[in-house]
């Protein structure tokens, strides 16, 4: 389902004297369907970096990354579109809305981008919401006002609220209690069930040895090197 | 499927100096692109010339109308097509309301005005869209017979939006939509608009110097600068991992968005 | 024939500029509704006494016509005297206050009751003679619009009128549609006068100041825009005429006292005189 060979990442810093610093190299990774791979390594030793070239939200300088048979790294962007729209989801660390828009709205609507209805689009919303323990009176609001660990669960919920064959989670679980992690760690575990492809980071090496079943480190990718 | 939009080196001078200069790119249907750059970058120029205001120098600007018509150069369509175009299958929202509605006109007959121009007669069925439009743009109904001289800054540019959207166009063209507007009321129009190009399946070209407007409304991003276009990608790419030097200029210049 | 004819040439204008006109009129009457501009010249008489109607009319005159002139539907009113005068003495043509004697008339701000027939020309004297003008100042503009038929903004009058009135208030110079192609504005004629724009007679329309004239041929077909939930009605008084009991006619409400008495009468002068003459006779 996922398959990334041989990718090299680097970045051209034009405004500082056209500094090229090169963070990633040769990294190789293939996740099969139903399964979640835990990317690790220190801080900084470009696991978001990867998770973003997967989401074609960073380009990759060489190699490929296919995604559902699409190669990120090269795919128009109306294709890197469909793919988010239907096939890839993501979970990053921050929550990016319309201010305004009502948190049952915000929930909803990757599935009404996948196209669908907008009951149903909202009944999904409204089972992940109360899942997660965000109480219904909040609902109406936008989430923009919520504290850090409910607009955390809010984009949680945006990431299951279609099923996804493919998901990228960057750190579901930082910064939830108890309860809301096993939340969190249930709705992984039923996405694998049904046979999604998992690229996770996870600092909490509970709920990643719970979740995953491999790990790649990807200190062997990184490169650390600037070149002038 | 096939593009809804096909622009093919389009360049506009005005003498000796470049308004836009070979442009080219595809729209999808469904698609919104954002156009950014600083002022006098040549991305009005470009949009005046996409949308028929002006005539590009060279270039072509083909639009697919759908049923099966196929690609016609929108710069070499007799005028009466493009008018005809203009005020069905497209529309045009301005940056300052004024320059899109009739001032002296009621709300209702702004919004009606499309509708009789391809030919609606039945008075009570154009104020009852004209009726709905308004409550989708959130306008009090009770206000439709007020002039848009009587309304605020924000209520004037939802009435431009239910005028053009309500003879249901493809294309949608867009100049500095939020601008001029409070940010609280900018969050609720950029909410708006989204809203509408996810519903009507809307294709839109949206000029704006606000990179956050683009980051919450279009799907691609076009960098133009010097009336070149210096980048092209997914929006969230473009800005988080601009690649062309004015692009990573652009994007570190601005507060976090 | 009075010593006028030796001072001016017949019907005042030199004959290049009836030329001229009759240049526009023909093109006017090949293009129904179509606005043609012509070089208005300066005549004799304030803009807004008829300089367009009156140059129409000169171009018209022949030596054997006889011509009848009226104002609000009369024959006796300051201007339809003056101008009537004003031929009289340049033209040496034979007048009438009767409009089926009449083989021109020229007309301010209605059509008589009378029906017209073949061999005939209505001479409308016109003041604005673009009808888009309510809604947009610009003559360019316009201008594309007429070229384009993008005529959607004439309804959008109509419906500010239906949606401030409950009802299109618009009582004269009711826009119409002329041949399936050119709106036009019919000059400041009643509504009621609308249906009578389907003729058997040449109807010119001359605008001095504006400088154009237009035209309907006989028997074109001219509709009154309208919607159809607030048809076109051709509405008047509804009152019978007091002197001469007509209720098909066009009337005119005339105050009689100082304590508001007032009584509807013909505005057509000659035809309720006619049905004066009649019912004594």
């Amino acid at each position: 389902m996922i398959r990334v060979e041989n990718v090299s990442k680097s970045f051209t810093l034009h405004n500082q004297g056209g500094a090229v610093i090169e963070v990633m190299r040769g990294a190789s990774l293939s996740v099969a369907p139903g399964e979640c791979v835990a990317l690790t390594g220190a801080s900084g030793a470009g696991k978001s970096t990867l998770i973003r070239i997967l989401y074609g939200n960073y380009l990759a300088a060489s190699g490929q990354v296919l995604v559902g048979g699409v190669d990120v790294a090269r795919a128009p962007p109306r294709e890197i579109l469909a793919l988010r729209r239907e096939v890839l989801g993501y979970v990053s660390q921050f929550l990016r809305v319309v201010p305004r828009v009502p948190t049952l709205d915000v929930v909803a609507e990757p599935a009404l981008a996948a196209g669908a209805a907008r009951e149903a689009a909202r009944d999904r919303a409204r089972a992940l919401l109360a899942r997660l323990n965000i109480p219904e009176r909040l609902w109406p609001l936008s989430p923009t006002t919520f504290s850090g660990g409910e607009q955390q669960r809010v984009n949680i919920a945006r990431g299951f609220a279609h099923p996804y064959p493919a998901l990228l989670l960057d750190e579901p679980t930082a910064s939830l209690d108890g309860a809301n992690r096993a939340v969190v760690l249930e709705l992984i575990a039923e996405a694998k069930a049904r046979g999604a492809a998992i690229v996770g980071i996870f600092h909490d090496l509970e709920a990643r040895a719970e979740v995953a079943d491999r790990e790649v480190d990807v200190t062997a990718f990184a490169t650390r090197g600037a070149r002038a | 499927m096939s593009p809804l939009l096909q622009v093919e080196g389009v360049t506009k001078r005005y003498g000796a100096r470049i308004g836009c200069e070979g442009v080219g790119f595809d729209l999808w249907p469904g698609e919104v692109m954002g156009i950014v750059g600083e002022s006098g970058s040549g991305k009005s120029t470009l949009l005046g010339c996409l949308a028929g205001h002006l005539t590009p120098d060279t270039g072509r600007i083909l639009y697919d109308a759908g049923a099966g018509s196929g690609a016609q150069d929108v710069t070499a369509m007799p005028e009466a097509a493009r008018r005809r175009l203009l005020r069905t299958d497209w529309a045009f929202v301005h940056q300052n309301p004024r320059d899109g509605l009739r001032m002296n006109v009621s709300a209702g007959g702004n919004v009606g005005e499309r509708l009789m121009a391809v030919g609606a007669r039945n008075y009570g069925a154009i104020r009852a869209r004209a009726g709905d439009w308004l409550g989708r743009v959130e306008i009090d109904g009770a206000r439709m017979d007020d002039r848009p001289s009587a309304f605020s800054g924000g209520m004037q540019q939802r009435l431009q939006i239910a005028r053009n959207l309500v003879s249901g166009p493809r294309l949608v063209f867009m100049d500095e939509p939020t601008g001029g507007l409070d940010v609280s009321v900018q969050a609720r129009l950029l909410d708006l608009l989204r809203g509408l190009v996810r519903d009507m399946g809307l294709s839109a070209v949206i000029v704006t110097h606000d990179l956050a407007v683009v980051r919450l409304l279009a799907d691609r991003l076009m960098v133009m600068k010097s009336g070149r276009v210096v980048e092209t990608g997914l929006t969230d790419q473009v800005l988080d991992d601009p690649q062309h030097p004015y692009s990573q200029l652009l994007v570190s210049s601005v507060l976090q968005v | 024939m009075t010593d006028g004819m030796q001072d001016y040439n017949f019907a005042y204008l030199d004959e290049e500029t009836k030329r001229m006109i009759r240049r526009a009129l023909l093109k006017a009457l090949a293009i129904p509704g179509y606005q043609v501009p012509f070089a208005s010249r300066e005549m004799p008489m304030p803009y807004g006494w008829g300089t367009g109607g009156v140059q129409v009319t000169a171009a018209c005159l022949v030596p054997e016509d006889r011509l009848k002139v009226i104002d609000q539907g009369a024959d006796d009113t300051t201007n339809a005297v003056s101008i009537r005068g004003f031929f009289a003495r340049t033209a040496g043509v034979a007048t009438t206050e009767r409009t089926a004697e009449a083989t021109l008339i020229q007309t301010r701000h209605r059509i008589p009751e009378t029906p017209l027939r073949e061999g005939q020309i209505l001479v409308y004297q016109v003041p604005i003679p673009e009808p888009l003008r309510f809604l947009e100042p610009r003559e360019t503009e316009t201008r594309r619009m007429h070229a384009l038929e993008d005529y959607g903004l004439m309804h959008v009058k109509l419906y500010e009128d239906i949606a401030r009135h409950g009802a299109i208030s618009t009582s004269y110079a009711y826009p119409v549609k002329v041949a399936g192609r050119y709106v036009m504005d019919p000059s400041p004629i009643p509504k009621f006068d609308n249906p009578k724009l389907e003729s058997p007679a040449i109807q010119l329309f001359g605008a001095g100041r504006e400088q154009r004239i237009y035209a309907v041929p006989p028997y074109t077909r001219v509709v009154s825009l309208d919607f159809e939930d607030h048809p076109f009605e051709a509405s008047k008084p509804d009152h019978p005429c007091a002197l001469c009991g007509a209720t098909d006619s066009y009337l005119d409400e005339v105050i009689t006292d100082d304590t508001g008495a007032r009584m509807f009468v013909c505005s057509d002068t000659d035809y309720c005189a006619g049905r004066r003459a009649e019912g004594a006779a």
